[in-house]
């Protein structure tokens, strides 16, 4: 697969996706998206710059270990059920808090946070799957 | 993105509103603190320097938390915790019960022996391949499972520690061990699937997946409900995950692949929660159901424990005869779940309290004498007396413990259940039990004589004994490191042993919270019962026995 047309979009075909998976991911609250279908959009993006220029470049540009990844997005997950432990309120209860941010009003929750949890735990596991796929099918 | 709401809204029907105390929090801490860990472990598993110091850390944490839950539990009774607020049966339930601290507390326990354990026994490159991180994921699956009080959350720890066992059974990438976790793999999850089907069922029967609302919804059931054939499915799908007769081949192909410290891990908690699981849906939620199926149950216990001893006694490779002895255990557990009695659902929790620990401690053991002799077949094992005389002193105790003679930890169950099986007229049960205890003591009497007392392996002239120098050496500091775990679960067997009384006191209090789910249930749905509309519906029909305890809490708290 490694056609000069294919070499050069892959670049920013990945940019693009991975742009719409973080917004797929902050939309998911009340509209269709979320963490983990924003995941999955960011590993195949990596999967396809893979495919397009080798394993390596992504193992590169993705400075940590998939797995680091995903263990990152479990342990974030995991801590945003205990913030309610602060607030007098059983595990996993959604707080939110709503800061003016240049004028915005920006709706921060304890849901986004576990989303961001899972968008991370899906990303680092498909990228691991996919780049281990990859690796093994050019031996 | 969700907005401000403009006006309060009077929450009270639908959700808790009362700020939960801070020890209702340990309820949730084992799975936190696993999950936590384990996350952690994972981000980190490349650095093999301090993976195994910060496992054991966590599972040492993971004790003090189940110890703290135990206590709380014994002095203030169930303790529940509703995720996000919503009132039960909506929103998933965490409910701990007698039975389900103590279960966590000792599943906590071994688990902290088989991390020490494995700091010596899982070098780099299988600590690269992530065996902490996978223990304490499964720890994580396993206090879930415990501590759950929804069904459908059951069935999501028990994918949780499938797939942590997975990935423990096939550290190393060996070829037998592919084939082990092939077939492991293939049983367990049609189990799993069968679960999930039958909760299905259940769930459009009852409408309802909150355990403590099960119970209250089955006994409200009309006549010609098909409750039984859910049962069966149940009964079934948890049979396979505890490796009942006739489907409980997977465990012996399975258990003698991994590392030593793996079959450890397993032999101790997952087939436990096997029948914790019968345990729960059998007798707490559907126990007119059970009583359908005494008489196959006592029938299946007593082929499994029977079937599980002679396997024992016709292998050769010694964590092939351990893989067996487990089996026979779950078949003494069987036979205290098939009596339903107070006495044999106690007789059923202490044997699994004891088999978790005794199980573990002889998988650990016959990692140790594997190490000092240089093979698992018995007809290659011989001299190991000279060579160890205290691990064969800890063996043979273990052996006396697994073979229920007193004055070891297995005594108490086996009596218990003995007695449970004569009250309830079933002196046959009784007579397996026994039989079972004859076999078994021949079983590890036989590895005793054959690796520990004799002078040397299949050839060696009577009244002679091979050099020591002619085994492989161990290194002294790594017999230390490795027998220390040992020791410890040693001591709780003697000490179960001649101190009963806790022991006796614990388990009957479990066995009492399965019989008379009062207290659990009142504990989900009953101090709030009166407040939400959901109660109601339970309240008013007084037909089926915990109807009428939840309708006198009600007019309790009204007046």
């Amino acid at each position: 697969m490694r056609t000069v047309i294919f070499r050069t979009t892959a670049p920013y075909l990945t940019s693009l996706m991975v742009l719409f998976s973080i917004f797929v991911l902050l939309r998911g609250h009340n509209e269709p998206g979320g963490g983990f279908i924003g995941g999955l959009i960011a590993a195949s993006a990596f999967a396809i710059y893979g495919i397009a220029c080798g394993v390596p470049p992504v193992r590169r540009a993705l400075v940590f270990h998939p797995m680091s990844i995903a263990g990152t997005g479990l342990f974030i997950g995991a801590s945003s059920g205990i913030i309610s432990l602060f607030s007098g309120v059983p595990f996993f209860t959604g707080l939110w808090i709503y800061p003016t941010i240049f004028g915005v009003e920006i709706a921060l929750s304890t849901p986004l946070v576990f989303d961001i949890g899972v968008y991370l735990v899906v990303l680092g596991t498909i990228a691991s799957i996919a780049l281990g796929l990859e690796e093994r099918e050019r031996l | 993105m969700a907005g401000k709401p403009t006006e309060p809204v009077d929450l009270t029907g639908a959700m808790v509103t009362d700020v939960p105390a801070l020890a209702d929090w340990l309820v949730v801490a084992p799975v936190v603190i696993c999950l936590l860990g384990g996350a952690f472990l994972l981000a980190q598993r490349k650095n093999t320097a301090i993976q195994g110091r910060t496992a054991v850390g966590v599972l040492a944490l993971l004790v003090v938390a189940a110890v703290g839950l135990l206590s709380h539990v014994l002095n203030s009774g169930p303790i529940v915790m509703t995720m996000g607020r919503w009132l039960p049966p909506f929103g998933i339930t965490f409910a701990v019960d007698i039975l389900g601290a103590v279960m966590v507390l000792v599943a906590a326990i071994v688990s902290f022996f088989c991390g020490l354990y494995a700091l010596t026994e899982i070098d780099t490159q299988h600590r690269r391949y992530g065996f902490f991180p996978f223990l304490v994921l499964l720890m994580a699956g396993v206090c879930g499972a415990f501590l759950t009080g929804d069904i459908f959350n059951l069935y999501v720890w028990f994918e949780v520690l499938l797939i942590a066992s997975f990935g423990l059974l096939i550290l190393g990438n060996e070829k037998a061990q592919l084939d082990g976790a092939v077939k492991y793999a293939f049983l367990n999850l049609i189990a799993t699937t069968l679960f999930l089907i039958a909760t299905a069922y259940l769930y459009g029967l009852v409408g309802t997946l909150n355990m403590a609302d099960i119970a209250v919804r089955v006994a409200e059931l009309p006549d010609g409900a098909p409750i039984n054939t859910i049962a069966a499915l149940y009964l079934l799908a948890f049979a396979m995950k505890a490796a009942a007769f006739p489907v409980f081949s997977w465990l012996p192909a399975a258990y003698h692949t991994p590392r030593i410290v793996v079959s450890a891990v397993f032999a101790g908690l997952l087939t436990k929660v096997g029948v914790y699981a019968l345990l729960r849906t059998l007798v707490m939620l559907m126990p007119a159901s059970l009583a359908v199926f005494t008489d196959i149950l006592a029938w299946i216990a007593g082929a499994t424990m029977l079937l599980g001893v002679l396997g024992a006694l016709a292998q050769s490779d010694i964590r092939r005869t351990m893989g067996y002895l487990v089996v026979s255990g779950i078949g003494s557990m069987l036979a205290g779940i098939a009596l339903a009695s107070d006495l044999g659902l106690m007789g059923a929790i202490m044997y699994a309290v004891h088999s978790m620990i005794v199980m573990t401690a002889l998988y650990m053991t016959c990692g140790l004498m594997i190490h000092q002799a240089g093979s698992h077949d018995l007809r290659r094992l011989g001299g190991l007396y000279a060579r160890d005389p205290f691990l064969s002193a800890i063996f043979l105790i273990l052996a006396f413990a697994i073979a229920g003679l007193p004055p070891f930890s297995g005594f108490w169950p086996k009596l218990t259940l003995i007695q449970a099986s004569l009250a309830g007229g079933n002196g046959w049960l009784a007579g397996a039990i026994l039989v079972t205890g004859f076999l078994t003591t021949i079983a590890v009497g036989r590895i005793w004589i054959m690796s520990f007392w004799r002078g040397g392996p299949v050839g060696t002239p009577d009244g002679e004994s091979i050099a020591i120098t002619d085994m492989p050496m161990t290194d002294p500091a790594d017999r230390r490191d490795m027998l220390f775990p040992i020791i410890g679960l040693t001591i709780l067997v003697i000490a179960l042993g001649f101190l009963p009384r806790p022991y006796l006191n614990i388990a009957a209090g479990g066995a009492g919270g399965l019989l008379y789910s009062d207290a659990y249930v009142e504990s989900v749905l009953g101090k709030d019962s009166t407040e939400a509309d959901i109660g109601e519906e339970i309240g008013t029909d007084a037909d089926g026995p915990d109807a009428n305890s939840t309708e006198e809490s009600q007019s309790g708290d009204g007046s």
